[in-house]
């Protein structure tokens, strides 16, 4: 599914080098848990992967289904099923959610050579997931992002992972800000979309979230290296320990 | 910077062919001699049969031009005009006179079928009305070539016609009504319309009729050098509505061409105008060679009490547009609304705004005003809100939004606001935006491409105003608003 190999990754404008040397593999059907300290490079991983052009790769390869989409636009790696949840999703003033959600679902099956979907079908689709994520009919006609709580952002995050059906998801801390009632339904939607042809990456803190959503791979990146890789009790491990003797291993 | 950078680039290689009805119609016309000159008005005055005290109106008008100069104060550029290089008058040969559908040239048609206007009546089946009802007064060159849907209109007692046939037909309303809003003097290129006007629309509504459909005149300028001067007259008598729409495109050539519009709307008690605009004049090619000069004077009185006139323009066309839609409030309570969107992109230059002008007691006015630069483009609001002594309890809210894509582009907003009246309130309100990489990059990972996620992201900057048009209008100038900020159709 996705094979990251020696990824040097720094930053375009200054060149500060933030991944230095990821290798990874995600087979389907995986779900791989990232910890690590803040800074220490996860979100840029997630970017690179999606496609932001804010990063320059210097070396390495990221193979998608056994091809390199370092060269596919940022559009056309969605299309092609990678999803990211964003850890600060951003606002898109005057344009409804459910607009919104209906552009990009079409844009992607236009990509794919699909037809539109029919406004009843779009509609039953939305229905039904929002209904499973609680996400309710005034907030699908509220501008997207615009005034939603941190909680609500992440949900309409999981919402369009669940309308838009990617093949790869990453998750990025979509479980801070969220209340424990709504990191379960969260969770329960991140597994609802388990199959073994869909993998995911989950990106987080806490430990809590991988009780709901049950990693088979842990990583631990620290200063753009993963430096441990483990079962979901590696998870549990830092949780009592923290990072230092990860860390300091890695300096 | 990238993704947004790459979004700059094309825009910028805007070009001709992202203009749609920029194609031209080979049909023999009938013109008058190039230039300008007592008999040249004397010419466009007898071959529409006018009466004539419009032909002494028009003398008049033309002395008084004579004599004035140009306004430079509007944040535009361009080369002189010479006015006796333009051919005032060009009518399709087989234009004259009134016509029914079936008399009509069949070119002119098609043509009009090709700009997606809809000249054909709708028969209405056995009591089912046909949704989305539009009659169409068609403007080609200097005269009116057809008028739907007027015997309908008659019968709820609507006057809808080209305003020579007003002229000849309803001598006494126009005589009544013309120059009043727009006084003959109001400046450069309204005197200049006033001696040359060759055709517009004529709209009557009379007491308490709301009118049965949407108005609208299209017009197209066809002819090579030719300038096209239209004159627009409503009025809404006493407790009367009428919504109007108005649509305008022009074959893309390489050299200038002028639009000298003048509209004047007149609201008489408790009536209501509704006046929505899709210009879409020929803008130019990226270099910002060609497209029509768009000078503009569009007035609205709302003259008596409890009326309401409300502007409603979508501006995408032109190389230069200078365009102030506005309002006198004179009747008490009454009420006037100026919602734009002005998207420049190219070279195009836009200077447009308003004036709400609070004369009566308890007036009320609302601006909205969405300004999208792009390109190498200037986009200026100038807008100026006053309250007359006597305006007691007058109240204002504007809001100007400005979204600026890319770097070489400017914004400029101009509010002028003078009060005689200590119980004024007027609010202004003025923010400027660029569309972020963030934005982009986030629509762009759920797979919109770089010109999808501008395209969404605008038309949610221009949603409020967006509201305001007529149902059947506001996709299509969705839709507009995306092929002007479209570079390579990607
Ligand atoms: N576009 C950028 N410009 C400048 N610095 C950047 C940029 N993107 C990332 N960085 C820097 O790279 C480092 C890694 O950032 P990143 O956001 O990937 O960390 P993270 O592991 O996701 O941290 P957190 O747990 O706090 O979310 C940080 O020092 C950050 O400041
Ligand atoms: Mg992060």
């Amino acid at each position: 599914m996705l094979e990251i190999k020696n990824l040097h990754a720094r930053i375009a404008d200054d060149g500060a080098e933030i991944l230095r040397g990821i290798d990874l593999t995600v087979k389907p059907g995986e779900v791989h848990a990232i910890m690590g300290p803040n800074g220490s490079g996860k979100s840029t991983l997630s970017y690179i992967l999606a496609g932001k052009e804010d990063y320059e790769v210097t070396e390495g390869d990221i193979l998608f289904n056994g091809e390199s989409i370092l060269e596919m636009a940022p559009e056309e790696r969605a299309s092609a099923g990678v999803f990211l949840a964003f850890q600060y999703p951003i606002e898109i003033p005057g344009v409804a959610t459910m607009t919104f959600l209906k552009t990009a679902m079409n844009a992607q099956r236009k990509a794919r050579g699909e037809e539109e979907l029919s406004t009843p079908e779009f509609m039953r689709r939305v229905k039904d997931k929002a209904g499973e994520l609680q996400v309710t009919m005034d907030m699908l006609k509220r501008p997207l992002n615009v005034g939603f709580s941190g909680g609500e952002k992440k949900r309409a995050e999981i919402l369009q992972m669940a309308l838009l059906e990617p093949s790869l998801c990453v998750l990025d801390e979509t479980d801070s800000g969220l209340d424990i009632d709504a990191l379960r339904v969260v969770a329960d939607g991140v597994n609802k979309l388990r199959s073994p042809e869909r993998s995911s990456i989950v990106i987080t803190h806490y430990q809590r979230l991988l009780d709901h959503i049950v990693p088979d791979v842990v990583h631990v990146l620290s200063k753009g290296r993963i430096v441990k890789t483990g079962g979901k009790e590696l998870a549990l491990e830092l949780e009592k320990n923290g990072y230092a003797e990860f860390v300091g291993a890695a300096a | 910077m990238p993704a947004v950078q790459e979004t700059i680039d094309r825009v910028r290689s805007i070009d001709v062919d992202q203009y749609k009805y920029g194609f031209f119609t080979d049909i023999e016309s009938d013109k008058a001699p190039k230039g300008l000159n007592e008999d040249i008005i004397r010419f466009i005055s007898a071959k529409k049969d006018e009466p004539e005290w419009m032909l002494e109106w028009r003398l008049d008008a033309y002395r008084r031009w004579l004599t004035m100069t140009e306004p430079t104060w509007a944040r535009v550029e361009y080369p002189p005009i010479d006015f006796n290089d333009i051919y005032y008058y060009s009518a399709p040969k087989t234009a004259a006179g009134p016509k029914s559908l079936d008399e009509v040239d069949p070119e002119l048609l098609e043509t009009y079928e090709k700009l997606g206007i809809p000249l054909r009546e709708q028969e209405i089946l056995a009591g089912v009305e046909p949704k989305n009802r539009v009659a169409v007064d068609a403007v080609f060159d200097s005269v009116s070539v057809v008028t739907t849907f007027k015997e309908e209109l008659k019968k709820a007692g609507v006057i809808f016609c080209s305003i020579s046939e007003a002229m000849r037909e309803h001598p006494e309303l126009v005589r009544k009504y013309l120059g009043t809003v727009v006084p003959v003097t109001d400046n450069f290129y309204a005197t200049l319309n006033s001696a040359v006007f060759t055709d517009g629309s004529f709209v009557y509504v009379p007491e308490g009729v709301r009118c049965p459909m949407e108005l609208s005149t299209y017009f197209r300028i066809n002819e090579q050098n030719t300038g096209q001067f239209e004159r627009t007259l409503i009025i809404a008598d006493k407790g009367a509505y009428v919504s109007y729409l108005e649509g305008c495109t022009a074959p893309q050539r390489d050299e200038n061409q002028l639009h000298a519009a003048v509209v004047e709307l007149i609201a008489l008690d408790d009536a209501e105008i509704k006046y929505s605009t899709v210009q879409n004049w020929y803008p130019g090619d990226s270099e910002g060679k060609g497209g029509i000069y768009n000078f503009v004077t569009k007035r609205g009185d709302c003259r008596g009490k409890n009326s309401k006139i409300s502007w409603t323009q979508v501006e995408t066309g032109s190389a230069i547009t200078w365009k102030y839609p506005s309002c006198i409030l004179r009747g008490d309570n009454s009420r006037g609304e100026f919602y734009s969107i002005a998207v420049s992109n190219g070279c195009q230059q836009i200077d447009s705004g308003t004036k709400m002008m609070h004369l009566g007691k308890n007036t009320s006015s609302r601006i909205i005003s969405k300004g999208i630069s792009a390109g190498r483009s200037q986009n200026t609001y100038r807008g100026l809100v006053s309250a007359h002594r006597k305006a007691s309890n007058a109240r204002n809210f504007t809001q100007c939004d400005s979204l600026l894509i890319g770097q070489d582009c400017g914004a400029h907003t101009v509010p002028y606001i003078e009060s005689k009246n200590a119980t004024a309130v007027f609010e202004h309100e003025a923010t400027t935006s660029k569309i972020s990489d963030d934005q982009m990059f986030y629509c762009q990972q759920r797979g919109l491409s770089g010109e999808e996620a501008v395209a969404l992201i605008v038309n949610g900057f221009v949603k409020d105003v967006i509201q305001q048009l007529p149902m059947e209008f506001a996709v299509e100038a969705q839709k507009l608003i995306s092929i002007s900020l479209e570079g390579s159709v990607g």
